[in-house]
């Protein structure tokens, strides 16, 4: 029925194949959208050459919020840093294939956030790191 | 004599549109916002093609017929609520600036640190974050009457804190997501007892509900037109006569002066004194045209509609397995029902129910502090209004079902 609600997401909400936490790991990050209670952790083992070895998310909150991680994730995992570093918000919007309003937009670009700020080392995530 | 729905929804153009090619408007957010009759749109649109001018100072055909319109549009306000007069009535962009208005003027000159301010667990954003700017500023203090399990608000320990002596007692008269009316006279009566003034939230509760100011004996109420039929931008703020007489003014500028020097100024009489500059003129026709209309249909109409479609509302949707409505029985609430589907996001929900173009909120509706204690970051929830179809509640139910379908 719904173009948003594509089987794509859905999937990858219920059946994530990045959900958990990697121990030990090089990079954590979380942090959480207070509006409506999504939360997104990520950990990250690097290899020696720089690039994402194997990644993790875990959180809660809407279908969006949580298949927009496990898509990103999946994603990334045997990329340079210094690539991941560049992603955009574009680039989560052509993994999830949809258009999304202002609202939803934030439960969708809250992984990306959260990535950025682990990757760059920073100690909050800001809007600015999406843009 | 219960209302003919399908003929008054002709009022409302907005209600026939089609959220998409065949895909028709249910809206269940009027808590939000309600939709406009063809009378508020059309007084609006005959103001500015007619009457427009600038109102109190131009001496001109169309500036005395504007002011003339403004006024009439203040006491139609001031009747609708039962106000003694219509100069007891200011007109503020909305109910959050009327509270502001009451914090910035009443309560700046009549609270110092250590007084005490009593609020609910289930006020919105607008009738709490007023009270946190002021405690900050001036150390006034600030209790919670608390919210029990059931939607109520908890009357014991309200009695124990007016034993404190607070100056002022500021509550919701009708919760925007439980929808437990409180009872306000009661409330308003024990803070008088207790020598504490009166500041009542009428968002929804003036929409949707029959309001006597006089009968209640409540201090300040404060209101807004776009919950109840009219147009943005505009609201009001009611209060007693002596204390708007003793309130310093609000915000500085034209029309709220008397005269002005270079030095200084003498402000106006009530309620001019705290409009300052030119006001929402073609709102405030839209304001009047609105209260015409609801007191054509009659505010117990509208009541007891209400009160049909929310138990109806209440029975389909407890008949679902996952869902869970917070607050009251339908006897206790008005038309509102937030709750939550198990294991589904509300914002999955509401943009699920979009697509089959149900119009529901989703989120913490402005009362974050109220989802904190019931534990949940969020609810989904449709809101109810005179125009509402029981065959509304029953697309409702069938979306839910269809919501639980994909996510199963």
């Amino acid at each position: 029925m719904e173009d948003l609600y594509r089987e794509i997401i859905i999937d990858h909400y219920k059946n994530p194949q990045y959900r958990g936490r990697l121990d030990p790991h090089d990079i954590h990050f979380e942090d959480d959208n207070p509006l409506c209670g999504d939360h997104i952790e990520i950990t990250l083992r690097l290899d020696g050459d720089g690039k994402v070895a194997d990644g993790r998310f875990d959180g809660k909150g809407c279908a969006i919020s949580q298949a927009s991680a496990d898509l990103l994730i999946e994603s990334i995992v045997s990329k340079p840093v210094e690539e991941v570093k560049q992603l955009t918000k574009q680039d989560i919007l052509d993994l999830l294939g949809i258009d999304l309003g202002p609202v939803r937009l934030k439960c969708a670009l809250l992984s990306l956030k959260v990535l950025k700020a682990g990757v760059y080392g920073l100690g909050e995530a800001s809007d600015d790191l999406i843009e | 004599m219960p209302l003919d729905i399908p003929r008054l929804r002709q009022d409302f153009p907005i209600l026939n549109r089609e959220v998409r090619p065949g895909v028709p408007l249910a809206y269940l957010d009027s808590t939000a916002t309600a939709q406009k009759p063809l009378a508020v749109i059309n007084a609006m649109d005959e103001f500015y093609r007619r009457f427009n001018a600038n109102i109190h100072r131009g001496v001109h055909t169309l500036a005395e017929e504007s002011t003339a319109m403004y006024e009439a549009a203040r006491a139609k306000v001031a009747r609708f609520i039962n106000a003694p007069s219509a100069e007891q009535i200011i007109f503020t962009r909305n109910t959050t600036e009327a509270i502001n208005l009451v914090a910035y003027t009443w309560a700046r000159v009549n609270l110092k640190k250590g007084d005490l301010v009593v609020l609910t667990e289930m006020e919105h954003h607008s009738n709490l974050v007023p009270w946190h700017m002021l405690s900050a500023e001036r150390g006034v203090n600030l209790e919670f009457v608390p919210v029990m399990d059931d939607g109520l608000l908890d009357l014991d320990i309200y009695r124990a804190l007016l034993a404190r002596t607070p100056k002022l007692v500021a509550f919701t008269a009708m919760s925007n997501v439980l929808g437990t009316i409180n009872p306000v006279a009661e409330i308003i009566r024990l803070a008088h007892e207790a020598g504490a003034a009166t500041l009542v939230d009428g968002a929804q509760s003036v929409p949707h509900l029959p309001v006597d100011v006089q009968a209640l004996d409540v201090d300040f109420l404060a209101f807004s037109a776009h919950k109840m039929l009219g147009p943005t931008g505009i609201g009001a703020l009611y209060g007693k006569r002596p204390l708007l007489e003793a309130m310093p003014p609000f915000l500085g500028g034209g029309d709220m002066i008397k005269t002005v020097h270079l030095r200084n100024f003498v402000p106006n009489d009530v309620p001019h004194k705290f409009e300052a500059g030119t006001p929402a003129i073609a709102e405030a026709v839209g304001f009047g045209a609105a209260v015409d209309y609801l007191e054509t249909i009659g505010m117990d109409a509208v009541a007891s509609h209400e009160q049909e479609i929310i138990a109806y509302a209440l029975e389909r949707l407890e008949e679902i397995p996952g869902v869970k409505v917070f607050g009251p029985p339908a006897d206790k609430k008005g038309g509102v029902a937030a709750f939550t589907l198990d294991g589904i996001h509300p914002h999955d929900v509401a943009q699920i129910l979009d697509g089959s173009g149900i119009a529901v909120r989703a989120g913490h509706h402005c009362a974050q502090p109220l989802h904190e204690k019931f534990g949940i970051p969020a609810t989904t929830r449709a809101s109810f209004y005179l125009y509402s179809l029981r065959e509304e509640v029953d697309k409702l139910v069938k979306g839910i079902y269809e919501v639980k379908k994909i996510f199963g």
